[in-house]
């Protein structure tokens, strides 16, 4: 069902002519992390369009998101890179306007399949919002919600500290677990919602800019942890900060108003040397 | 420093004159309502210490027998009480489940357009005047009801039990909708994030997080159901009665008498302002007002309790 993708050079089909060597471009520089080894993707997307009743959101994206990276995915406001995010785990089901064309693939299937069903889909790809959203329940009750919700309580006690101690609030909150979630700091209500997001023990795990609300100090937590995640899960995030996309992610797709996919390609290419000029320009500072 | 340049800043005394009177009508209007409750409160008490001294209010409160205008007069309050509970418990049984049911639907399932649909059609029955439905229950629900029941009473607690339950879904669901869409989207979105279905995301999050607004909607329909009269006068007639609650058959099927159909009674009759009969009036007025009044305090003690703890 799964497809093996050579994805280290894979952003489009016109990015061989300007750098035909990635690899070695980030063996050099030494910024990234090697590599050059061949990576599955799990999602992949091809043509896909997204409107919001007659307003086209997305145009035509294709992508290769490879298991288990960090893949990076940003851009001006408006550009649709929160509407990319929402439209793999079908989030986007909930908006009444919003209309999806294309296909996009989950492991191979596309999940726009009429047999698809979105809540299956997303008991296997997780979700981290912009904002923090604990439920107004305990600590304990917020990470074993998914659990709980699928139907899946077995070795409950053990799986949510399993998911506490990965979000790195366990030390934090072991003698509270019975708390109310809205008692953490903004910081670890984050961590918390990592914890639930993970405690199912999803393929993939979404992330919409999950720091934005948070202070310097919290963000660097946040920042830490996604790398510690990527070892186990596949990350698609999304941010507005290009210095954080820069620290965390292994791959950056740049999106650019009107809902293009501009460039897709290895964090440090992006960002040391763009294809496009409207890219550099964007990382640059000259716009949005 | 001062030149020719200097902006006026002299006190306008016409204008803050103006100001004042604005208050002032304000202010008037804001205590017109406090006022006029006072009074009410006053004068219920009033006659109904002299009501007191007369009968005791250990016998108004315990005795068993209500015969306001008739030899042998009785003035316990109980048979009247029980009739309201009656009512009270059979409109609760039709409107809580209904009206919570009805909100969920509306907050979680219901597209626009069917929202756009079904709120004004609960507006309108809760704009539709009591006289009405108690009518209806007379008219149309007892022959409908003596289909199934042969032996029901012309003027049954039944009919209007129901009819008073379909009066006050609209206000159950309707404050019951308002608590549900206040709870924020984003943990909608992370319920459905999780996986959660529809229904899941309803009642593991969105009535947990309103619970103080539904909890605040049953008790404020209840005072309502409570406090109802031209219905259930006209749907379930006055015959004061003691209800054995071990029978419900019996309790349902015959004719009771309210608290508030018991006072419609005595007002119209010819009771004058000076009897022992008038006056019980005011004292069965003050027993219903002290109800409803504690139930009120109620439904703001939960509402401000939940909204401490989910903040």
């Amino acid at each position: 069902m799964t497809q093996q993708n050579v994805t280290t050079s894979e952003s489009d089909d016109d990015s061989s002519t300007a750098s035909p060597e990635p690899g070695s471009g980030i063996a050099s520089n030494g910024t990234a992390e090697a590599e050059t080894t061949t990576t599955r993707s799990v999602i992949e997307s091809r043509n896909l369009d997204v409107y919001y009743g007659e307003e086209r959101a997305l145009q035509e994206i294709d992508i290769e998101i490879p298991a288990e990276k960090v893949t990076a995915i940003i851009g001006p406001s408006g550009c649709g890179k929160s509407t990319f995010l929402r439209c793999i785990n079908r989030m986007n089901d909930l908006v009444d306007s919003a209309r999806v064309e294309g296909e996009l693939l989950f492991e191979g299937k596309n999940v726009y399949d009429a047999d698809v069903d979105p809540v299956a889909l997303r008991r296997r790809i997780g979700m981290v919002f912009q904002a923090p959203n604990p439920f107004p329940k305990s600590i304990y009750d917020n990470v074993a919600y998914g659990l709980r919700v699928q139907d899946d309580t077995e070795n409950l006690d053990e799986r949510v500290e399993t998911a506490l101690r990965r979000a790195a609030l366990w030390d934090e909150v072991n003698d509270r677990l019975d708390e109310s979630a809205l008692d953490l700091s903004g910081g670890q209500q984050q961590r918390l919602c990592i914890a639930r997001a993970i405690a199912p023990d999803p393929d993939v795990l979404l992330m919409d800019e999950p720091a934005s609300a948070l202070d310097p100090v919290a963000t660097s937590q946040i920042e830490d942890l996604i790398e510690e995640l990527a070892q186990d899960y596949t990350v698609v995030i999304v941010t507005h900060n290009m210095q954080q996309a820069a620290r965390i992610s292994d791959k950056t797709a740049v999106f650019l108003t009107g809902g293009e996919l501009v460039e897709f390609d290895d964090t440090s290419v992006v960002f040391e040397n763009p294809e496009h000029q409207r890219v550099e320009d964007y990382i640059t500072g000259k716009f949005g | 420093m001062s030149s020719a340049n200097a902006p006026d800043l002299t006190r306008d005394d016409g204008r803050t004159r103006r100001e004042a009177v604005v208050r002032l009508v304000f202010f008037v209007c804001a205590v017109l309502s406090v006022l006029t409750t006072i009074g009410i409160v006053l004068t219920l008490l009033s006659d109904s210490v002299a009501f007191f001294a007369e009968v005791s209010p250990v016998q108004f409160l315990t005795g068993t027998s209500w015969s306001p205008a008739n030899d042998p007069v009785n003035f316990g309050v109980l048979p009247l009480v029980t009739g309201t509970l009656v009512i009270t418990i059979g409109a609760a049984a039709v409107a809580l489940p209904i009206g919570l049911l009805t909100a969920i639907y509306l907050s979680e399932y219901a597209s626009d357009r069917a929202r756009s649909v079904l709120k004004p059609a609960l507006e309108v029955l809760a704009g539709v005047p009591t006289v009405i439905y108690g009518y209806f229950a007379l008219v149309y629900v007892t022959p409908a009801l003596a289909t199934i029941f042969p032996t029901i009473d012309t003027f049954n607690a039944l009919s209007a039990s129901l009819i008073v339950g379909i009066m006050i879904i609209p206000m159950v669901s309707s404050i019951s909708e308002d608590a549900m869409s206040a709870v924020p989207d984003s943990l909608r979105n992370a319920s459905y994030g999780l996986g959660a279905t529809k229904f899941t995301v309803s009642t593991s999050v969105v009535v947990p997080a309103s619970v103080s607004g539904i909890a605040s909607s049953f008790i404020l329909a209840l005072s309502r159901a409570i406090g109802e009269t031209m219905a259930v006068t006209i749907a379930a007639g006055n015959t004061p009665r003691l209800v054995d609650l071990t029978d419900p058959a019996g309790v349902f099927l015959n004719s009771i008498q309210t608290m508030t159909a018991a006072m419609v009674q005595l007002g119209a009759s010819d009771v004058t302002g000076q009897s022992i009969a008038y006056k019980s009036l005011f004292a069965v007025g003050l027993t219903l007002f002290v109800i409803t009044f504690a139930m009120n305090l109620v439904s703001e003690w939960i509402a401000s309790r939940y909204r401490e703890e989910y903040r």
